[in-house]
């Protein structure tokens, strides 16, 4: 009977998280929009539960509740739904919503959205070739085929997404980057935008009386018809679509010079409140988190150095390493076992807790930015693909920061991965990822200011 | 020179309810092939005859600034957006009729623009409550116009044109529902047309009468205005 309790309280949480993936998505992600495919909203959600419930259950590894073999049944079901949903569910569905944005495929939307799915798998298991990630005895269609290559793409992006925010992070918190922003400089810059907007409308004024006045009197410039109207008109062009051809293309430059003024206007205003909210307690605040965060991003970045190089996979976890050093060094003893417990679940639970939030966040951020009324439905989507794949990952990698007897579950419902791979693969990336932020960044820094500051 | 003669009409709304290819149609009696996103504002020009059809005919520009973006967008995107809205004499708003969120964000972007023009200091005042009085007394006349009209399906529209009514009348506004792409809606002669003219006019009215209360001198300098050729440099 406990088996049945506990599948309740399963059952229970992930509907729990069904319901805030649901908010999720109608308070953030959708309030601008109008949601008519609801089962966008459903796998949405349905990914978010199951990838919540797989933290659950580490949670609940850690502090031992609920029964060994309770937990490990819904550990290998929660993993099948997940790679299900992840594999199956939302590719067709990205397929059949693309192929539905394109009006010449709209008669055999099925048949286009299987072919995408095809293409996809197929991609899909190409990944696995040049990664030395299994052993040989795996059969084709082992659950250990499918994980290690979700792991492959979830563990690049975590990466990915972790150099960057490393380096970002003290960029934007700190205010000593901040690029110097007056008043009269965006005063500059609007006036400069309102006089090209006033040329624009000169000129198309001109434009528009050009042509009525053609019109009434009855030159119409695209029928020439017939030969002798092909042989008049290359004698007598009239003067009239001469000048309006010039005159638009004069235009066209003209409203090109607005769009980027524009930009440059809406990038002085974010700085000058950037300026103005670094002058409040919490802007301060930030500042002095930014210059921790900054040391700590350059130990990372000389830690994953040191790693590649040496060929160096660690061994023991941050908790055990701890407690030894607290106990050999410092000569404090205390009851090994019980602290390690509570205090593994404690990282453990700030581990997970920040990642879910980091990630929210950023999908938010990225989801306004980039989406419309069309590809609302696509780019929902294929944040749900990366959040499932970013968790099953994190699942993997956070095995590392477990100590030895909790990482047992996670060792044998994954199968034999090669986890150390997963660890020099992440560093590596990381690295990468966290270079190339601070050379685009700088870049960027660089090329800003010069163009628009008073002298 | 230019500037004292200007007629300036704002097309507000949210993105993709189809505010470029509106302008399109208008000013250039042409559907839009390719539209695209609109960055920061683009002008186009309507030749507009102010009672046509009366002796009185006369032949203005009307300037169509169509400011993209969505209302909740970050501060310094609507900070920018705002000087767009300097001395506006009519304000046209867009709404897409298969997407009920646009036709609420309606009232904010109304807000947005009238709030702007009446306080002088440039604080925008927004808690985002709407207030009726605030149109029945507001000098700037409005226009609402649904697009995609095509899109709706015959036994839904009925249910979409009673929500527009009801939105007509909180904005005190004429409503004009259309497909962008195609120009029989606005062809010479049909309500729309009608509806349309009667709101250029009305922008013009309240543009150029209260300016300037003595219109002799007023019609007599516009008659050289218009029917000279216009050097602008």
């Amino acid at each position: 009977m406990s088996f049945l309790m506990d599948s309740v309280i399963m059952f229970t949480s992930q509907v729990f998280f069904f319901g805030f993936g649901w908010l999720f998505f109608m308070r953030q992600l959708f309030k601008d929009y109008e949601v008519r495919q609801y089962v966008v909203q459903v796998v949405f959600s349905i990914t978010f539960a199951f990838s919540c419930t797989m933290f659950e259950l580490i949670i609940f590894e850690i502090l031992g509740a609920l029964e060994t073999s309770s937990r490990y049944f819904h550990w290998k079901f929660n993993l099948y739904v997940i790679l299900l949903v992840l594999i199956f569910v939302v590719p067709f569905y990205i397929g059949y919503f693309v192929v539905s944005n394109i009006r010449l495929l709209q008669r055999q939307k099925l048949l286009f959205a299987c072919v995408v799915w095809f293409t996809f798998m197929y991609f899909f298991w190409k990944l696995g070739d040049p990664f030395p990630i299994l052993s040989p005895k795996h059969g084709i269609l082992s659950i250990e085929q499918l994980i290690s290559r979700v792991g492959v793409i979830g563990v690049t992006l975590m990466a990915l997404l972790s150099g960057f925010g490393a380096v970002n992070c003290p960029y934007t918190y700190m205010s000593y980057f901040l690029r110097n922003v007056t008043e009269s400089d965006i005063l500059a810059l609007e006036r400069r935008l309102l006089q090209t907007m006033d040329m624009i409308v000169s000129k198309k004024k001109r434009i528009a009386m050009t042509r009525r006045q053609m019109y009434q009197r009855g030159e119409d410039q695209n029928k020439q018809t017939g030969f002798w109207g092909m042989i008049k008109s290359v004698t007598s062009s009239p003067t009239g679509s001469e000048n309006l051809s010039l005159i638009q293309q004069e235009v066209d430059a003209l409203e090109e010079l607005s769009r980027q003024l524009f930009l440059e206007t809406v990038d002085l205003q974010a700085t000058k409140e950037r300026i103005e909210y670094s002058k409040t307690f919490q802007g301060k605040y930030f500042n002095f988190l930014g210059y921790f965060f900054s040391i700590y991003c350059v130990w990372k970045i000389f830690m994953a150095t040191i790693n590649i190089v040496f060929d160096r996979v660690g061994k023991t976890d941050p908790v055990t390493r701890g407690i030894e050093i607290t106990v050999n060094y410092l000569g404090i003893q205390f009851d090994v076992k019980f602290w390690s417990q509570h205090i593994s679940f404690i990282l453990v639970g700030i581990i997970i807790v920040t990642s879910i939030r980091g990630l929210l966040i950023t999908l938010t951020k990225f989801f306004y930015a980039i989406s419309s009324s069309k590809s609302s439905n696509v780019i929902v989507l294929v944040l749900a693909q990366i959040m499932g794949m970013y968790f099953v990952s994190s699942v993997l990698l956070m095995r590392m920061s477990m100590p030895l007897e909790y990482r047992s579950i996670v060792t044998e419902v994954l199968g034999e991965l090669q986890f150390n791979f997963y660890h020099r693969w992440f560093d590596v990336i990381f690295l990468v990822s966290a270079l190339s932020s601070i050379l685009f960044l700088y870049l960027a820094h660089k090329q800003a200011p010069e163009k628009h500051m008073t002298p | 020179m230019a500037s004292l003669d200007r007629v300036k009409v704002l097309v507000l709304g949210d993105s993709g309810v189809g505010k470029s290819s509106l302008v399109h149609l208008l000013c250039q009696n042409q559907v839009l092939g390719n539209p695209s996103w609109t960055v920061g504002c683009s002008v186009d020009v309507r030749v507009h005859d102010y009672k046509e059809g009366t002796p009185e005919e006369k032949t203005y520009y009307i300037e169509l600034w169509d400011v993209g973006g969505s209302v909740g967008c970050a501060s310094s995107l609507k900070n920018t957006r705002a000087v767009f809205y300097n001395s506006v004499n009519g304000i046209v708003l867009v709404h897409d009729l298969t997407n009920k969120k646009s036709s609420q964000n309606l009232y904010r972007w109304s807000l947005e623009a009238l709030n702007k023009d009446s306080s002088p200091t440039g604080v925008i005042v927004s808690n985002g409550d709407y207030d009726r009085e605030q149109f029945a007394d507001s000098s700037v006349p409005l226009l609402l116009i649904g697009t995609k009209f095509d899109q709706i399906p015959e036994n839904k529209r009925n249910d979409v044109l009673t929500r527009t009514a009801f939105l007509s009348e909180d904005f005190n506004a004429e409503e004009i529902n259309l497909d962008c792409t195609n120009q029989r809606y606005f062809a010479a002669g049909t309500s729309n047309a009608v509806k349309l003219s009667r709101f250029f006019d009305k922008v013009r009215e309240k543009r150029y009468f209260t300016r300037d209360p003595s219109q002799m001198t007023g019609f007599t300098e516009r008659k050289r205005f218009n029917f000279k050729s216009l050097h602008y440099d």
